[in-house]
């Protein structure tokens, strides 16, 4: 296996995150917040937002967006950008779900 | 035509199974090559081969078993195929490529077919074994529950998917009391959205069958048979059948016995083979690219790639199925594709008819369909999946795609010019059908200037505000800019009505859940937004305050984990201190605890008591399991509810004071903590007019005095600063109690979320106030009931809970992935 083919990592149930809701991946360079939309998608975005560094794990998600619980920001799940008048990036993972389960793929998210 | 005998040239076809995909899988064969096969069929069930998902018809005694055969005997006959009825195959010997049954009989096969199908699942309970307790899938299954229903009783039905449901509705349809108990909070919720799953379990309580979703079923009681079903929470259920529906399996048990690939069903791959390379599989007990499925359309799909591939065409290939569901209950519309899971605002379409009881919501990416779900009008779902499935670019006719086909190729109209241009008869509020003609001429002739006035004398808009925007664009067109209908300020940009009305339809319609409030008022978004969810779930809690069930992710994050989020993530704790008073234990504990979890800061609020700042997320259910060891509680310092009760030393020590201030600050504090409210609240007992407490500038003040307590509302001290307004003056403690709980009350039945309680007053007005609570006794002492009956629903210490585990993962991270596991991982 060289160090770009994929890594995926078995991040537990999807069941585990509730709808509407995030939970916190801890990796050794980061912390990443784990969304699971009303719809069942799933996104991963670096647990910073792009403003003044709040948890978007904690933030309402609605629809594929989440307020950013500190200032309101309101940031895009899919791209990690900020919407609307506000400008910033969060950095996003690729993450998915295979039978129940879901999968981060830990090469990029261990990446400087 | 001759019946074909057996031909020792030919290779032999062994098929496993009688369902509908072997019956398609052979149709398909008959079709391009007949007589390619000799075919030998076996079944377990005794009987030819018939149409399964008709038996919802049959049950419901819509139709009889003759009328969903699908090949009767002479079809078998007329194929030269050998149908073995009843006869279960038991094994298979790759090796010798020989199938052996339960009677012992013995086939050598060259090509083999497994067509197993699939079981039902039965959960897991004590008591499962019960004579009683039945599935929904068979003919049997039919004839043992028609049996019953003869005799009448209850039925629980467990499980609200399509099946359960069409059990209820068949069992009710003959005689039965029925109860669905659903795991999940939305009926169906494989297929449909919460608003969806909504309308459906409005429309099978109709028929009356009491449905009760999020409930999990503990235990099938009964000695020698089915007596009662025990749900969670304790209640028992009288029933005399018990129909388990929770789901099906696929059936690869004699697959995996046989050493093929099985994982949760026969794995195939895309020319329908199984690891071995002489054997197929088809239907329900097939994996396909992790998929299994338990619809008709994929297995027929999958049926004619078996007959190809069996055939020799080796470009036949099966790549999945998009699949479309509907409902088989007869009077009720519902139909849904694809996966419509989709929650972002720009690539989803809805439209919402609440008089009609109708709901559509499509779901685009990249101008192409992904899902639909359509509720109560579903005429068009077809014309939706022929889009779905053919990916049709549909960016022409987005605007009017939610109208459905009969709509396209008209010229789409913009609404406020629709309003003008319509004709006088034209409906404008469906809800109490009030025509364009009704309202022009009320407002003329009445001089009317506002929306209240419209809807008070022509009821247009006044029940589910839908049309609101459509009313008022009348208005200005009879009144010009005269009207100031710009000063009505909507919720949010998911809904044009304002927080009031919103409020107001809550109560008046007894709409008890967000999915209920979003399609009875029309909401424009499937899941609404950070601004108008924590609203409509504090409405919700007020309204039905023992009922409703709390939305943890329509709460902001201070509500949610109890404690107040800082600037760098970590939380803030702070346990209450009854009127400000505390004890050297209460100290000693919270010192114990600051040491423990290396808490930064420790700081005494302005609310006097003392704040912990600095503790991580996770330290937080250990941090109130210790203070909790001491006596203390949350102090809702995090929440739209009772922060403090302010007071001062009053006449126990003070040489001023006229009465027991602090003693009166605990007793309210006791009282009205755990509320939870429009916005925070904060009141203060002074012991006399000098007001050390500052009890003039809180929510409610309370001033003692020689004569008793005057009552003051509507201070503030933040970001406005108010002094507050006399209230009026009573005599005793209980009287001030009783007082301040009817303020409060009020307070949280009509001030708009986020409205602080002057902010309130200010709109609706002192005077008002003061005449209910201060001269309307009844409605005083009525306030004070209702206050008391929905403070029963908040008598726990969260953090108690919390501590004890309740939603524990909220704390801890799904994951942790160490330096360690990454190097075993490479």
């Amino acid at each position: 296996m060289t160090h770009l083919s994929p890594n995926w990592f078995d991040i537990g149930p999807l069941e585990q995150i509730p709808q509407r809701g995030a939970r916190v991946v801890k990796t050794p360079r980061r912390n990443i917040a784990v969304f699971r939309t009303a719809g069942d998608e799933v996104f991963a975005l670096e647990n910073r937002c792009p403003h003044k560094g709040g948890p978007l794990s904690e933030g309402i998600i609605h629809g594929r967006k989440v307020a950013c619980p500190l200032h309101n920001w309101i940031i895009d799940l899919d791209s990690g950008s900020a919407t609307g008048a506000d400008h910033g990036c969060a950095r996003s993972f690729p993450v998915k779900i295979e039978k129940g389960r879901v999968y981060l793929e830990m090469t990029v998210a261990v990446t400087p | 035509m001759p019946v074909t005998t057996h031909q020792a040239n030919r290779p032999k076809l062994v098929v496993v199974g009688n369902g509908m995909a072997a019956g398609r899988v052979l149709e398909e064969l008959f079709e391009r090559r007949s007589g390619a096969f000799d075919v030998s069929v076996y079944g377990s069930e005794p009987r030819v081969n018939y149409n399964r998902i008709m038996l919802s018809p049959v049950l419901a005694g819509e139709k009889a078993y003759e009328d969903i055969i699908i090949h009767g005997e002479s079809w078998y006959a007329r194929h030269g195929v050998a149908l073995h009825k009843g006869e279960t195959v038991v094994s298979i010997d790759r090796n010798a490529k020989r199938v052996t049954t339960a009677s012992g009989r013995n086939e050598h096969y060259d090509k083999l077919l497994i067509a197993t199908g699939s079981a039902p699942i039965a959960i897991p309970v004590h008591g499962v074994d019960l004579p009683g307790v039945v599935t929904f899938r068979d003919l049997d299954d039919v004839d043992a529950m028609l049996g019953q229903a003869e005799k009448g009783g209850h039925a629980v039905v467990i499980g609200g998917g399509l099946l359960g449901l069409e059990a209820a509705a068949g069992l009710k349809s003959k005689g039965m009391a029925v109860t669905v108990v659903h795991l999940m909070p939305t009926l169906m919720e494989r297929q449909l959205d919460p608003s969806a799953g909504y309308l459906l379990q409005k429309a099978i309580e109709r028929r009356g069958i009491e449905v009760l979703t999020g409930t999990n079923t503990q235990a099938i009681l009964g000695s020698s048979k089915v007596e009662a079903v025990k749900l969670d929470g304790g209640r028992d259920i009288r029933c005399d059948m018990v129909v388990m529906a929770v789901g099906i399996r696929p059936n690869a048990r004699l697959a995996k016995e046989a050493g093929l690939v099985v994982e949760r069903g026969v794995r195939v791959d895309d020319e329908m083979l199984t690891s071995d390379p002489d054997i197929y599989a088809v239907g329900e007990c097939v994996e396909h690219r992790g998929q299994c499925y338990g619809l008709v359309a994929p297995l027929f799909e999958m049926a004619k790639v078996v007959a190809a591939r069996l055939c020799g065409d080796s470009a036949a290939r099966y790549q999945g199925s998009v699949v479309s569901t509907k409902l088989k209950v007869s009077g009720i519309d519902l139909f849904s594709a694809g996966d419509f899971t989709l929650g972002d605002d720009d690539d989803e379409i809805i439209l919402r008819d609440p008089s009609r009881g109708v709901y559509k919501r499509i779901v685009l990416r990249d101008n192409r369909l992904k899902g639909a779900v359509l509720y109560g009008e579903t005429e068009d779902g077809p014309w939706l999946f022929d889009l779905l499935k053919k990916e049709t670019d549909i960016a022409a006719m987005r605007d009017t795609l939610i109208f459905g086909q009969a709509y396209q190729g008209g010229s789409p109209l913009d609404p406020t010019a629709a309003v003008a241009v319509l004709p006088d008869d034209a409906e404008i509020c469906g809800c109490n059908g009030v025509c364009k003609a009704a309202i022009v001429s009320t407002i003329t002739e009445q001089g009317l200037t506002s929306l209240d006035e419209v809807r008070a004398q022509t009821k247009a808009s006044a029940s589910c505000g839908q049309c609101t925007s459509k009313v008022e664009a009348l208005i200005v067109g009879a009144l010009g800019d005269t009207y100031k209908g710009a000063t009505r300020k909507p919720m949010c940009r998911c809904t044009d009505l304002t927080h009031e009305e919103v409020r107001g339809f809550i109560v008046s319609r007894s709409l008890s859940s967000l999915p209920a409030v979003m399609q009875e008022l029309g909401w424009k978004t499937s899941c609404g937004c950070p601004s108008c969810r924590p609203a409509l779930n504090y409405y919700l809690l007020c309204a039905f305050p023992l009922a409703y069930r709390d939305d943890a992710q329509s709460r902001f994050v201070n509500e949610r984990v109890h404690a107040n989020i800082q600037k760098d993530g970590t939380f803030s704790v702070v346990p209450r201190m009854w009127g400000g008073l505390t004890t050297p234990n209460e100290l000693r504990a919270i010192a114990d605890v600051a040491d423990r979890f290396s808490i930064p800061t420790v700081k005494v609020t302005g609310g006097q008591r003392i704040d912990l700042l600095g503790v991580k997320k996770e330290d937080l259910p250990a941090v109130w399991a210790e203070l909790n060891r001491a006596g203390l509680v949350s102090g809702h310092a995090y929440a739209k509810g009772l922060r403090t009760v302010k007071t001062c030393v009053g006449k126990e020590w003070c040489r001023f004071g006229t009465q027991d201030s602090t003693g009166l600050g605990v007793k309210l504090e006791r009282l009205l903590c755990g509320s939870w409210t429009p916005a925070k609240v904060k009141l203060a007992v002074s012991g006399c007019p000098r007001n050390c407490a500052e009890a003039t500038v809180k929510d409610i003040g309370v001033i003692c005095v020689d004569s008793g307590f005057d009552i003051h509302i509507a201070g503030a001290a933040g970001l406005h600063v108010r002094a507050t307004d006399l209230l009026g003056h009573v005599e005793t403690e209980e009287e001030t109690l009783e007082y301040v709980a009817a303020i409060l009350q009020l307070y949280r039945e009509e001030a708009a979320y986020l409205d602080r309680l002057y902010k309130w007053v200010e709109k609706t007005g002192l005077e008002r106030v003061r005449h209910i609570i201060t001269e309307d006794h009844v409605a005083r002492k009525a306030l004070y009931e209702r206050f008391l009956v929905s403070q029963r629903a908040v008598r726990k210490d969260p953090w108690a809970e919390r501590a004890a585990g309740f939603n524990a993962q909220e704390f801890a991270p799904l994951a942790i992935v160490a330096p360690i596991a990454q190097l075993a991982a490479e």
